[in-house]
């Protein structure tokens, strides 16, 4: 028997046009729990699945307790002892509890020739289950009616009731909330010391620095390094995660931020439980970034003042005049644009082409006689952009979804742009984009600064908002509980403020 | 960039019509009269009202909706025509008091009443958020009832001259039948290439919640829509009752279904986002053609239904083949 529970060596696996892993490596020791870490797009996620049997690596082996096996999918997994809580879940939350713990392995008996499901042990070995992860859920209520962070630690009792041997777990702790945080650390200690090997997938650098024995540091889809947790630092970390010092990751900004353009005053949701009595000003040419944790309301507060939500109380003042926002459009003829934060369901027209992707925001402007279009003047505009933000296309009547994640946010980017705004919010702009191209795209952003645009810029990457911001807006839980200087700005005085709860 | 050409592609890009010209050419040869010009004559004729309706039904389908009531609608609005131009000296006319009106007249309140059914369709598609496949299914049957219910379920005859001769009379050699259709592809063309709206519904089906960032308005863009489809409904219902030279409660049952697998055939993507109006055409040439083909060939019409259904999935199998292998 190794010293490891499961090794993976020099994996490999390309999709069409990406080399998503190139060597990528791990090495779970029992009873352990391992970090995995690396930036969006630096193959975590990929290698999980791989290990899970979602995909097929092209090369590379794994080693399960001493044995080289190949895992064909997820049941062969889950029947080696190979759990995984995804990302994204994927509840059926008009079914119950019990019967989404045991979903394609139900407990069934038989009635004569008949074999069945059988109910009774079903909601018996839930009931267990739950209880052996401290939910004290009823097994037979709906999933629906928990909340998305109760729907995650039943996940995890799903997990748990496979008697798994190694359990991955990929960013659990994007929705919980502090006391779930420690309601799951207090069940990952007690796997581990049933001696459980548990990978753990975060961004949260101080939960990977308490919760983990050993760090595995992952970079374009290649294994960096292995280290003990215990001679980590953050500042360490983050160097391997980027592969250079974190100085040389944001271009050299020239904006000078001159008198307030936009005021936005005692803004408040519709929903109770959102953005409330929020208040700020943006001044020309100015970056301002928005810092929080999950579920601060950020990217509903943005939302709101591009109307795609509804407010009840606010002014919203725009170079001096008070101006009614109740509908995109409003915003859209008040100089604001947007770029919102799922690129994929909100952003992109994934059928269409490049040309009607960049000119959809602006078609007024191409009109011959008032009504027809004219296609000539858009080709010269979406030439411009394409040759302006360096855009990879092979032509503008490309599908826009056949762009990678980088080119496609630059492609929304031009599209607003063709309509010159002043204020541009931009939620998670470099959500999902490879490190060259976020550099592109920090580029482009400072540059719109330079010429006088304001821009807000929501990010979950602290150091993408210190990089960037001339000041940072801190929101906790709907309120804006305070402003930081970009030069003054750290982890420690942002995070004060993101945790200011009432 | 220079594309390279590819045998196998091509032939599986366009196997329908690649089949249909084949059959064409087969039916050609081995029957009598079937590249006349009567027998072209009889296409274009049958191929016309169809293609306005699809045409009308192509909006819905891109922005991701379907419109069931079209056939019913096409049947009410030519129940309406007949009660607007019976001739006078007819004895069983279904509305004694109604006045001699030229034709274009009656055309443009037919038009009118059946935009408003169909901005009924477009509100309680894009305000009350019913799925399009339900609230046109209820439109289908209510119009169907407002039909029986004005024409007492008569049958509707005795049409003055001057629509009479709007089905049969023709510019030279060119129907007039032809004409509408031609005038209908060509604006429907500009619409959707050269117009705002056009885009605008477009982006809608290729992402609703994104066109809706973007700015468009979306509810008006599918009212709109809505709306342009009832007056194809009420065009085509208008010329079908002059071909015919009869209408009743019957007409135009089914024309929904054919125009939907019209669209589907020319590529309008289910997935919407996708359609082009030559494309649309091709769809509709494809069935009419078919359908003539084994009429000629003696065919059973049982065979004929048969053969329309495969063609429909085979279509949309092959359409989506397209698909997945981009993928």
């Amino acid at each position: 028997m190794s010293e490891y529970r499961l090794e993976m060596h020099d994996v490999v696996k390309t999709f069409p046009g990406v080399r998503a892993l190139g060597g990528a490596q791990l090495r779970l020791r029992p009873g352990t729990v391992h970090a995995l870490m690396g930036e969006n797009g630096a193959g975590k996620s990929t290698l999980m699945k791989c290990m899970f049997g979602i995909y097929h690596m092209d090369e590379g082996e794994v080693i399960y307790e001493g044995q080289k096996v190949e895992i064909k999918g997820p049941l062969d997994a889950l029947n080696r002892g190979i759990a995984m809580v995804h990302q994204e879940l994927q509840p059926i939350p008009e079914r119950s509890i019990g019967e989404n713990i045991y979903v394609g392995r139900y407990p069934l008996k038989k009635i004569g020739p008949l074999s069945v499901i059988d109910h009774d042990k079903m909601y018996e070995d839930a009931a267990r289950v739950l209880k052996e992860v401290h939910l004290d859920y009823d097994p037979k209520a709906k999933l629906g009616t928990l909340s998305v962070s109760q729907m995650q630690l039943v996940e995890i009792a799903k997990a748990v009731s496979a008697d798994c041997k190694v359990l991955i777990l990929d960013e659990p702790t994007s929705s919980l909330t502090a006391a779930e945080v420690e309601a799951l650390f207090t069940i990952i200690n007690e796997l581990r010391s049933k001696g459980v090997s548990i990978v753990y997938i975060s961004h949260k650098m101080d939960e990977i620095l308490r919760i983990s024995d050993e760090v595995t540091i992952m970079r374009d889809g290649q294994y960096i390094g292995t280290w003990s947790a215990k001679e980590l630092t953050t500042d360490f970390i983050i160097t391997k995660m980027v592969g250079r010092e974190l100085s040389e990751l944001y271009p050299t900004r020239e904006n000078k931020p001159g008198e307030v353009v936009f005021e936005v005053e005692d803004f408040t949701s519709i929903n109770p439980k959102s953005f409330r009595h929020v208040s700020f000003q943006l001044r020309k040419g100015e970056i301002l970034g928005v810092a929080g944790l999950v579920g601060a309301q950020r990217t509903e507060l943005m939302e709101g003042l591009f109307g795609l939500r509804c407010h009840t109380t606010g002014k919203i003042t725009y170079n001096g005049t008070e101006i009614k926002i109740t509908q995109p459009k409003d915003a859209i003829n008040n100089g604001i644009a947007m770029l919102t934060e799922d690129r994929r369901a909100t952003g992109i027209l994934g059928v269409l082409s490049i040309a009607d992707n960049v000119s959809i925001a602006s078609l007024n402007q191409y009109l011959i006689g008032g009504v027809m279009l004219d296609d000539a003047k858009i080709e010269k505009l979406v030439q411009e952009n394409v040759a302006k933000l360096s855009i990879k296309t092979p032509s503008s009547k490309t599908q826009i979804q056949s762009l990678s994640g980088g080119n496609q946010q630059k492609v929304l980017i031009s599209r607003w742009l063709a309509n010159n705004p002043d204020v541009f919010i931009m939620d998670e702009p470099t959500r999902g984009i490879d490190v060259g191209a976020k550099y592109e795209i920090y580029c482009i952003i400072a540059e719109m600064a330079k010429q006088g645009k304001s821009i807000i810029m929501i990010s979950s990457e602290m150091s993408e908002l210190i990089g960037m911001s001339d000041r940072i807006m801190v929101m906790c839980d709907g309120r804006v509980t305070g402003f930081v200087n970009g030069d003054e700005a750290n982890q420690e005085n942002i995070m004060a403020f993101a945790t200011q709860f009432e | 960039m220079q594309k390279s050409f590819n045998f196998k592609k091509f032939i599986s890009n366009n196997a329908i019509i690649i089949l249909i010209i084949l059959l064409a050419l087969l039916t050609g040869l081995t029957t009598k009269n079937f590249f006349k010009i009567n027998n072209f004559k009889n296409l274009v004729v049958n191929v016309s009202p169809r293609f306005i309706i699809a045409c009308g039904v192509s909006g819905c389908l891109i922005t991701k909706g379907t419109d069931l009531s079209a056939g019913r609608a096409v049947g009410l609005a030519a129940c309406l025509s007949a009660m607007l131009l019976q001739s006078l000296d007819y004895s069983a006319r279904m509305l004694p008091w109604m006045p001699n009106i030229p034709w274009p007249v009656a055309l443009l309140i037919v038009i009118v009443i059946m935009g408003c059914f169909g901005g009924v369709n477009g509100v309680v598609v894009s305000s009350l958020k019913v799925p399009p496949f339900i609230a046109t299914l209820g439109m289908q049957t209510i119009i169907y009832g407002l039909c029986s219910l004005i024409t007492n379920n008569q049958p509707m005859g005795g049409y003055k001259s001057s629509y009479l001769k709007v089905a049969s009379g023709s510019l030279g050699p060119i129907p007039y039948l032809m004409i509408f259709a031609v005038v209908v592809g060509v604006y429907f063309w500009f619409l959707y290439n050269k117009t705002r709206h056009g885009k605008y519904m477009y982006a809608i089906g290729g992402n609703e919640s994104a066109a809706q960032v973007a700015g468009v308005n979306v509810k008006a863009s599918l009212i709109r829509i809505y709306v342009l489809a009832g007056c194809m409904y009420a065009l085509a219902g208008f010329l079908v009752g002059a071909k015919a030279g009869g209408a009743s409660t019957a007409t135009g049952n089914g024309y929904e279904l054919e125009a939907i697998a019209a669209c589907t055939i020319g590529g309008v993507s289910a997935n919407g986002g996708v359609g082009r109006v030559g494309g649309i055409l091709i769809g509709v040439l494809v069935f009419e053609i078919l359908k003539i083909c084994l009429q000629f060939l003696g065919v059973d019409p049982a065979y004929t239904y048969i053969a329309q259904g495969l063609v429909i999935v085979i279509a949309v199998a092959l359409d989506l083949r397209k698909y997945l292998q981009k993928k």
